[in-house]
C-alpha cells in the first residue's frame, strides 16, 4: 500500500503556505509554552505507535496476501481462536503508554488550570460581545475594545464575562482556549514572553459572524505599556489640544488651529445629533454610551470592527456606510448618513488617539 | 454452491421476484426487514450525498480567502445541516440499512421481533430527514451547529423557525432511533436460532445489541435537552436562559452525555463490520473473538463516562478535567485492543484482495491516525489549543469517515451480492477505493495543520496573511476527488443492477449464516430454521452443509404487509408540524390521527 508513502509525502506538503502569525506551536508565553511542550511529547508517542501498528499491518498485508494461482500451493491458515498472553501483551502496552501521557498530562493540568497566586498580577476584564471584545483594566479604569496592551514578563490574569451569547477567548501563541461564558466568570493568567503583536480570534461558534470576531495583542516593555495606560486614562490629545485651543481663543484671542477646532467640534456634533453617543463612549466628551466599543483612543488602534479591517479614513466611512456589508448581523445599525457627514465623522475618530 | 442446492433454487421459482417484487404500494406497506434495510439505504445514501454537498459548498466557500462567494447567513446553515445530515440522516441510518437487512439473516430468524415497528422506524426517519431538510424552503435551515449550544438558539438570538425545525426534526428522529434499537434488542435476544449461544453470534451482530443499548441510553438525555429548549423557544421558560437563573452549560452536558455516546454509535457497527470482512477476506476465524466482543462492551461503558472531554475549554476546574482526562485515556485500549486483534486475524492468512478487504484495511489505517490525534486531545492542556480548531475538524473525519464511511464500503461490497445476488465489479471497486483513499487524506490530513496553526472551526472565512491558504485549497480540491470516488460507486451499483445474478449462495466462502441462503435471500429468509454447533457455521464441519432451502417443508406464512406504520409515522410529523407553526389545531389533529393509527395498528391482524 502507498498509503504510507502517501501520508509522508502529504505531512511534508501540508507544512507549507507559511509564515503562520497565529500558530498554536509557536509559543510566545509561559502557558503557550507549557501547552506546547506537552503537545510535542504526546506527538512523539503518537508517531511511534503510528509507525509500529500502521507497520505491522502493511507487514501483515504483503506478507499474507495470496497471489495469483498461488491459492491451491498454500495450504488453508490455521483458525487461531486467541492467544491469552498475547492479549495481555497489547492490553498493558498501550495501558504503559497512557502512563507516560497521563503523568506529565495531571502535572500541566494542575499547574496551569488552577487560578494564579502572582500577587502583581495585572487584571483585565475581557466581556465577549456580538462579534467583538471588549478589555477593562479596573485598576486604572481603562476600557478599549479588539485591541489588548499587556507588559511583557508579566502575568495577567484575565476575567472572562459575556455579554450576550457563548464566546471563546483564543490568542494561539499565548494561550489555549477558555471559553466565555454567559452567566458566569471565567479565569485566564500567562505572562507573554516576548514583545510584538499578537493577533486571536473567537473561538466557540457566536453566530452570524463568528467569523470576524477577531482581536489583537500588544505586548510592549512595562514601560511603553505604563505609557499606553497613562495616555489611555485621559482624553484622547486631539481632544485636549482642541479643548485648550478652544479655551485660548475665548480668551486670549489668539488664532486657533482651525483645522484640529473644526474637525474636532463638526465630529462632536455630528455624534450628537446623529445618536451615535447612545452606544459609544468618548473620554472627555458627553458621548458615554456602554453598547458598543469605547471610542476613545479609537484612532490609536491597528483594526477597527474587531480586527477585520486596516484602520483608516477610507475603511471608517465604509464601516460607517453600512455596518453589515462588513459584518454580517452587526448590531451597530446603518444610520444613512451622507457622504460629507461620513467624511467629518471619519475624520474627528481618526483624530481621536 | 452443490448443484442440488442449486435445483432447489430452481424449484422455488426466482427468489428475486419474492424478496423484491411489487409495486411502490408493496414497497409503502411492507414490514420485511430486506426490504427495509434497502429502503434505509437508499434514503441515507441519497441524504449522504445532500450532506456531501453541503461540504463541497463549504470547501468550495474555504477554498480562498476572503471568498464572498457564499454569505455568512448560508454557510452557517451549510456547516449545521452538513453535520446534523451526516449524524442523524446518513451514517446512523446507513447503520440501521445493515441491521435491518442483516441482523435476522445472521442469526437465524424468519423477521425481526416486531415487523411493523420495524417499518414504523424507517417512515419516521424517513419523514423527519424531510421535514429537517424542508427547512431551506421556510426561511432557512438551522444555522447553531449540529451541537446547537444554548443561548445561540434561544428565541433572542435565533429568532424564526430555523432552530424550531432543529428541535422538532431531532425530537423526531429520536423516536425512529429508540423504536429501532429496542426492536433489536429483542430480536437478537430472543429470535436466535437453536444452538446460537451469544458467544457464537457473528461480530456484527454483537456491536449491533450494543449500540442498540448505546441508543436506548443516551437518546433519553438529548430528548430532554431538546424538550427544555423547546420549552425555552415555545414557551418562554428559562432553562438556558441566565437571565432567568438558567445555566447555558446545562445544554453542553446533556448534549454531550448523549454526543460521546453518540460517536460509538457510529463507530461501534463499524467495528462490527470489520470484523467480519477481515476473517472471510484472510480465511481466518477472528483472533480473540471474546477480546473483541468485551471491549466493544468495555467501550460503550466508558463511553458514558467521558462526555465532559468535549468541554476542556469551559473551565471547569482542574480536578474535573483531570478525571475525564483519564477516563478518556482509557477508552484508548479497548480500541487499541480490537485494531491488535484485526491485524492478528490477517496474520498468518491467506489474504483474498478483494474490494471488501481493500475498505476494511483501509478503515484500519485511517480509524488508527483518528485514535492517535484522539488520545492528543484526551489531553486538556493540549485539547485547548486543538477543540474548536481544524485539527479537531480532521480528528473526527478521521474516525468518521475513515472509520465508519471505509467500514460501511466494506459492508457495502461485501454483502451487495446477498442483497442483489449480482456481484460488484472489482475493477470499479478498487479504482473506488483508491481515489477515496486519496481525496480523503487530501482534503483531512493537512486540518491538522491548519488547527495548529490556528484556524478556528465554524468560520465562514479566513483573511490571507495568517498562512491558512495553500492547505485550505488543498483541502478543497481533495473534497472534489472525494465526490468523484462516490461517483464510480454509484455507476458500480447501476452497472451491476442491469446485469443478470451470478453471485450464487455464498461468493466470498464466507462462514456466518447469511451465506447459506439464496442472494436475495426469500421473503421468509429461512425455510427451515438451522441448528448452529459453532461460531462461524459455514467454516465448521458440522454446520458446512447448512441449506435452509432443503427439505420439503412449506412455505412459511410471514406478517402481512400494513399501511398503518407509515400512518403513524405521518401522524407524528404533522404533530411535528404542528409544534413548528405554533399552531395548537394541527398538534391536535397529530394527537388524534396518532391514536387513530394506534388504534388501526393493534386490531390489524398479523396474518391474511
Amino acid at each position: 500500500m502507498a498509503a504510507a508513502a502517501w501520508v509522508c509525502a502529504l505531512v511534508l506538503l501540508a507544512g507549507c503556505g507559511g509564515p503562520f502569525p497565529q500558530s498554536a506551536v509557536n509559543p510566545a508565553s509561559d502557558l503557550a509554552t507549557d501547552l506546547q511542550k506537552l503537545f510535542e511529547g504526546i506527538l512523539w508517542w503518537a508517531i511511534g505507535v503510528f509507525v509500529l501498528v500502521e507497520g505491522a499491518l502493511l507487514v501483515a498485508i504483503f506478507r499474507f496476501r495470496s497471489g495469483k494461482g498461488e491459492d491451491e500451493e498454500r495450504a488453508e491458515p490455521r483458525h487461531l481462536h486467541g492467544n491469552t498472553m498475547l492479549e495481555l501483551a497489547w492490553t498493558l502496552a498501550p495501558a504503559l503508554v497512557l502512563v507516560f501521557i497521563a503523568v506529565p498530562t495531571m502535572t500541566t493540568i494542575w499547574k496551569v488550570d488552577r487560578p494564579t497566586e502572582d500577587p502583581n498580577a495585572l487584571i483585565v476584564e475581557v466581556t465577549g460581545h456580538q462579534w467583538w471584545w471588549e478589555f477593562r483594566y479596573p485598576e486604572s479604569g481603562v476600557v478599549t475594545a479588539n485591541e489588548l496592551h499587556i507588559p511583557v514578563g508579566r502575568t495577567v490574569d484575565f476575567r472572562l464575562q459575556s455579554a450576550d451569547v457563548i464566546h471563546s477567548f483564543w490568542f494561539p501563541r499565548l494561550a489555549g482556549k477558555r471559553d466565555v461564558i454567559p452567566g458566569r466568570e471565567n479565569h485566564l493568567w500567562f505572562a507573554a514572553d516576548s514583545v510584538g503583536r499578537f493577533t486571536g480570534q473567537c473561538a466557540e461558534f457566536c453566530g452570524l459572524s463568528h467569523a470576524l470576531m477577531k482581536m489583537e495583542v500588544v505586548v510592549s516593555t512595562p514601560e511603553d505599556f505604563q505609557a499606553w495606560l497613562e495616555a489611555q486614562a485621559q482624553p484622547a490629545p486631539a481632544l485636549q489640544a482642541a479643548a485648550a485651543q478652544d479655551t485660548a481663543a475665548d480668551t486670549v484671542a489668539v488664532a486657533p488651529d482651525s483645522t484640529l477646532l473644526r474637525t474636532v467640534t463638526e465630529g462632536q456634533q455630528m455624534l450628537m445629533s446623529k445618536g451615535c453617543i447612545a452606544c459609544h463612549r468618548i473620554d472627555g466628551t458627553p458621548a458615554q454610551g456602554v453598547l458598543g466599543p469605547d471610542l476613545s483612543h479609537v484612532g490609536s488602534r491597528r483594526t477597527i470592527a474587531a480586527g477585520i479591517l486596516e484602520n483608516n479614513h477610507e475603511n471608517l466611512v465604509r464601516w460607517m456606510a453600512n455596518p453589515v456589508a462588513v459584518k454580517p448581523g452587526a448590531k451597530m445599525p446603518n444610520l444613512q448618513l451622507t457622504d460629507e457627514e461620513l467624511q467629518t465623522l471619519a475624520a474627528y475618530l481618526g483624530s481621536l488617539e | 454452491m452443490t448443484s442440488t442446492t442449486m435445483a432447489h433454487d430452481a424449484a422455488h421459482g426466482a427468489h428475486e421476484h419474492g424478496t423484491y417484487s411489487g409495486g411502490i404500494m408493496s414497497w409503502i406497506t411492507t414490514v420485511d426487514h430486506k426490504r427495509i434495510g434497502v429502503m434505509y439505504f437508499v434514503s441515507a445514501f441519497v441524504f449522504f450525498l445532500v450532506g456531501g454537498l453541503e461540504a463541497l459548498l463549504i470547501r468550495l466557500q474555504l477554498g480562498s480567502p476572503e471568498n464572498t462567494m457564499i454569505s455568512a447567513d448560508l454557510y452557517n446553515q451549510l456547516f449545521t445541516m452538513h453535520g446534523t445530515t451526516m449524524v442523524f440522516l446518513a451514517l446512523m441510518p446507513l447503520s440501521s440499512a445493515f441491521f435491518n437487512f442483516l441482523i435476522p439473516l445472521e442469526i437465524g430468524a424468519r423477521d425481526v421481533a416486531f415487523p411493523r415497528l420495524n417499518a414504523f422506524s424507517f417512515w419516521v426517519f424517513l419523514l423527519g430527514g424531510l421535514l429537517l431538510n424542508a427547512s431551506f424552503l421556510f426561511g432557512g435551515a438551522p444555522d447553531g451547529g449540529w451541537f446547537g449550544y444554548a443561548n445561540l438558539t434561544s428565541t433572542t438570538y435565533s429568532p424564526g423557525m430555523r432552530i424550531d425545525f432543529w428541535v422538532f426534526g431531532l425530537q423526531v428522529l429520536g423516536v425512529s432511533s429508540i423504536a429501532s434499537a429496542l426492536n433489536f434488542i429483542v430480536t437478537i435476544i430472543n429470535l436466535r436460532a437453536p444452538g446460537m449461544k451469544f458467544m457464537r453470534m457473528p461480530p456484527f451482530t454483537w456491536m449491533t445489541l450494543i449500540t442498540s443499548f448505546l441508543l436506548i441510553l443516551s437518546f433519553p438525555a438529548i430528548t430532554i435537552g431538546l424538550v427544555m429548549l423547546m420549552f425555552d423557544r415555545t414557551f418562554g421558560t428559562g432553562f438556558f436562559n441566565p437571565a432567568m437563573g438558567g445555566d447555558v452549560l446545562l445544554w453542553q452536558h446533556l448534549f454531550w452525555i448523549f454526543g460521546h455516546p453518540e460517536v460509538y454509535i457510529l463507530i461501534l457497527p463499524a467495528f462490527g463490520v470489520i470484523s467480519e470482512v477481515i476473517p472471510t477476506f484472510s480465511r481466518k476465524t477472528l483472533f480473540g473473538y471474546p477480546f473483541i466482543i468485551f471491549s466493544g462492551i468495555l467501550i460503550a461503558f466508558l463511553g458514558f463516562g467521558v462526555w465532559a472531554h468535549h468541554m476542556f475549554a469551559v473551565g471547569l476546574g482542574p480536578l474535573a478535567n483531570s478525571v475525564f482526562s483519564a477516563a478518556t485515556m482509557l477508552i484508548a485500549i479497548p480500541t487499541g485492543v480490537k485494531i491488535f486483534n484485526w491485524i492478528a486475524t490477517m496474520w498468518g492468512g491467506k489474504l483474498r484482495l478483494d474490494t471488501p478487504l481493500y475498505f476494511a484495511i483501509g478503515f484500519v489505517a485511517m480509524f488508527i491516525i483518528g485514535g492517535l490525534s484522539g488520545i492528543m486531545h484526551s489531553s486538556p492542556p493540549t485539547d485547548l489549543q486543538q477543540t474548536d480548531t481544524y485539527f479537531v475538524v480532521a480528528h473526527f473525519h478521521y474516525v468518521l469517515f475513515g472509520g465508519t464511511v471505509f467500514a460501511l464500503f466494506a459492508g457495502a461490497y461485501y454483502w451487495f451480492p446477498k442483497v442483489t445476488g449480482r456481484m460488484l465489479s472489482e475493477t470499479l471497486g478498487k479504482l473506488h477505493f483508491w481515489i477515496m483513499l486519496i481525496g480523503f487524506n487530501l482534503t483531512f490530513f493537512p486540518m491538522h495543520f491548519l488547527g495548529m496553526e490556528g484556524m478556528p472551526r465554524r468560520t465562514f472565512t479566513y483573511q490571507a496573511g495568517l498562512g491558512f491558504d495553500v492547505m485550505n485549497l488543498m483541502a478543497t480540491v481533495g473534497a472534489f476527488i472525494l465526490g468523484t470516488s462516490m461517483l464510480i460507486f454509484l455507476w458500480n451499483v447501476i452497472r451491476t443492477l442491469r446485469k443478470a445474478p451470478d453471485a450464487g449462495r455464498n461468493p466470498w466462502a464466507a462462514p456466518t449464516l447469511e451465506w447459506s441462503l439464496p442472494s436475495p435471500p426469500p421473503h421468509y429468509n429461512f425455510r427451515t430454521i438451522p441448528e448452529v454447533h459453532a461460531r462461524d457455521p459455514l467454516w465448521h464441519e458440522q454446520d458446512a452443509d447448512i441449506d435452509p432451502e432443503a427439505g420439503d417443508v412449506p412455505e412459511p406464512h410471514m406478517p402481512s404487509p400494513s399501511l398503518w406504520p407509515i400512518g403513524l409515522a405521518a401522524a407524528i410529523i404533522l404533530g411535528a408540524v404542528g409544534g413548528l407553526m405554533q399552531s395548537l389545531p394541527v398538534v391536535l389533529a397529530g394527537a388524534a390521527l396518532i391514536i387513530i393509527c394506534l388504534y388501526g395498528w393493534a386490531f390489524q391482524p398479523l396474518e391474511r
